[in-house]
């Protein structure tokens, strides 16, 4: 699997500029995936590949439609130093892996091969053969993940009808 | 252990005595709101969920103002989503054009918002609220979504930056001023799962329209949300528009906070966000004679009557520079029409400018507004990103309606004090 390296503060206004959110399905958003800091990505992305960032990831505007756009695109997870907790709580809802390790943020480079245990939260960096460690998901919001989204596991614990 | 007052408020909405910084609570919700880019998501994932019920249609807040007027089908096509299920379940606050405004204007204006009440929004801005005393915050169209069909939803209880306001602001300093000053001195990710807790003497100085603008930005700090405390201020606003019971929340003497920024507000100058960061910020000094094509005033950040009131101050009588074009969005159409009586419709017309029915338009680069390659914008709206208003080359400078309108005058950015020379206070 691929890695796509990005900086500090990748805001969610070039994860999917606002001027593509009028067509909310899937395929449009991902062909417009991180078009505007990185033209290349939706006509290289393979399904598997992995997004590395920096801090604060996702920051600015609440659209669902970032995580859904990366997603759509067939990344596996994103790995970074932070980030912003709209795109983070958004991510969990949608059952979209994400991985916060500021080791692994800062060592891995981009075309590095990386392989991810989400179960152990175990990154392993195989082009550098380092392993690094990602912050573990509280019990609930794993419960949530491995309901494949929130709105799975409040149909499970039968709060919505 | 002493609790701030977005952990009191969390903490009554979750039927706990108290919480701590970092536990997960399920809390109920007074009100949840979308607009019309993320609402059709929302429905659709509710749709897909085989949900069946809103919890309370009364309590559930769909305002179409990002792309409308529709500027196009596709976004016609998501308002008549959002149409259609507004109708089916019949949501009592469901603002179309004619009666809709930008949603953070409206959504106070129209008394949906109290002290101590939890609100989730499916918009990063939904914080504004904070300025009332409520615990405001964005979520995604999954939260509201769940939140429609629950009257629920989960939170990490935030820990605090105490922010305290100290002084009385000079003429040309607003509410932007202090909310820009502030992203400039921790951050874009400075307060980053926390919450602003706004204290002090100088939090009497500022009003409501400042305390809205200061709040709806502390997600531009990474803030979770951003809450003041309530004042004589905050009831008179409250008055006439909120006639359900509220409860006004203060901060425990001993609540804990993980840092406190003090802000003299009387040493401030008119601050402005360069490229492409809202923490990029300089002061109004530093950054006069910079170019610009297009002035945008308006948003849910600065488009309420006393920012159409300062900028109106300025281009009376004055004419927009030749090369320069600028765009005047009244948030709602009560503020349309208040702006209308006051005369300053008319004198933003004759000086040249722009004035548009309420939208979010150009501050997403959705429409109403959208700048070329190359091109620099002075705008009143809460983001600078790359590509925000237009293509990748353009570029957007944050700044007050007092900025923006000096900028527009003399055709590069200005102090209010260089275009009003000798006639201030």
């Amino acid at each position: 699997m691929k890695v796509y390296r990005y900086g500090d503060n990748v805001d969610t206004d070039v994860i999917i500029p606002a001027r593509y959110l009028n067509a909310p399905d899937e395929k449009s958003l991902a062909s417009h995936c991180m078009e505007d800091i990185d033209a290349q990505f939706a006509g290289t992305v393979e399904p598997g590949d992995i997004v590395v960032a920096g801090a604060n990831f996702g920051c600015g505007s609440s659209r669902e439609h970032a995580p859904l756009a990366l997603k759509a695109c067939g990344v596996k997870c994103v790995i970074a130093a932070s980030f912003a907790r709209i795109f983070y709580r958004n991510a969990i809802n949608i059952g979209f892996p994400i991985l916060e390790c500021p080791e692994a943020a800062a060592a891995i480079r981009a075309g590095d091969m990386v392989a991810v245990d989400f179960g152990t939260g175990v990154i392993t960096d195989e082009t550098l053969g380092k392993t690094f460690q990602a912050a573990p998901f509280p019990a609930f919001i794993e419960e949530i993940i491995e309901s494949g989204g929130l709105l799975k596991s409040l149909k499970t614990r039968g709060v919505a009808k | 252990m002493g609790m701030t007052m977005t952990q009191k408020i969390l903490a009554k909405h979750a039927g706990l005595a108290s919480v701590t910084a970092g536990q997960l609570v399920e809390g109920r919700l007074d009100l949840v709101l979308g607009n019309d880019i993320t609402t059709p998501v929302a429905i659709t994932e509710f749709d897909k969920a085989g949900l069946t019920q809103v919890f309370d249609r009364n309590k559930i807040a769909i305002v179409l103002d990002h792309y409308t007027p529709c500027k196009d089908i596709k976004a016609a096509q998501l308002c008549a989503q959002a149409r259609s299920f507004a109708q089916r379940f019949g949501i009592t606050h469901f603002y179309d054009v004619g009666q809709m405004g930008v949603e953070h204007a409206l959504i106070p204006e129209k008394g949906l918002a109290a002290p101590g009440e939890v609100i989730t929004g499916a918009d990063s801005h939904t914080c504004t609220y904070g300025a009332l005393g409520a615990f405001s915050t964005g979520v995604g169209s999954t939260d509201m979504a769940a939140g429609m069909a629950t009257g629920l939803a989960w939170f990490k209880v935030p820990s605090a930056i105490k922010v305290t306001l100290t002084g009385k602001p000079g003429k040309y300093v607003s509410g932007k001023d202090v909310v820009l000053h502030l992203i400039g001195e921790i951050g874009v990710d400075g307060a980053l799962y926390q919450s602003l807790e706004f204290a002090g003497d100088g939090v009497a100085e500022l009003t409501m329209d400042d305390r809205f603008t200061i709040a709806n930005m502390a997600i531009e700090a990474g803030a979770k949300n951003g809450i003041f405390p309530v004042d004589a201020r905050t009831r008179a606003y409250l008055k006439g528009r909120v006639d359900r019971p509220w409860e006004a929340v203060e901060p425990d003497a001993d609540a804990v906070y993980e840092r406190e920024v003090i802000i003299d507000l009387s040493a401030l100058r008119p601050t402005v966000s360069l490229p492409h960061l809202p923490s990029n910020t300089k002061t109004v000094d530093e950054a006069a004679g910079m170019s610009i094509q297009q002035v945008v005033i308006g948003s849910c950040t600065n488009g309420r009557l006393k920012d159409l009131q300062e900028a109106a101050d300025i281009l009376k009588g004055r004419q927009v520079a030749k090369g320069v074009r600028c765009i005047v969005i009244p948030a709602t159409q009560q503020i349309y029409m208040d702006a209308m009586a006051q005369g300053l419709i008319q004198t933003f017309i004759e000086s040249g400018c722009a004035v548009s029915t309420p939208t979010c338009g150009p501050c997403l680069g959705g429409h109403m507004g959208v700048l070329a390659d190359g091109e620099r914008a002075v705008s009143t709206t809460n983001r600078n990103f790359v590509g925000r208003m237009g293509p990748v080359s353009s570029e957007i400078i944050l700044a007050s309606p007092a900025v923006a309108a000096a900028s527009a005058v003399v055709g590069v950015i200005a102090d209010p004090e260089t275009v009003m020379g000798g006639t201030q206070a």
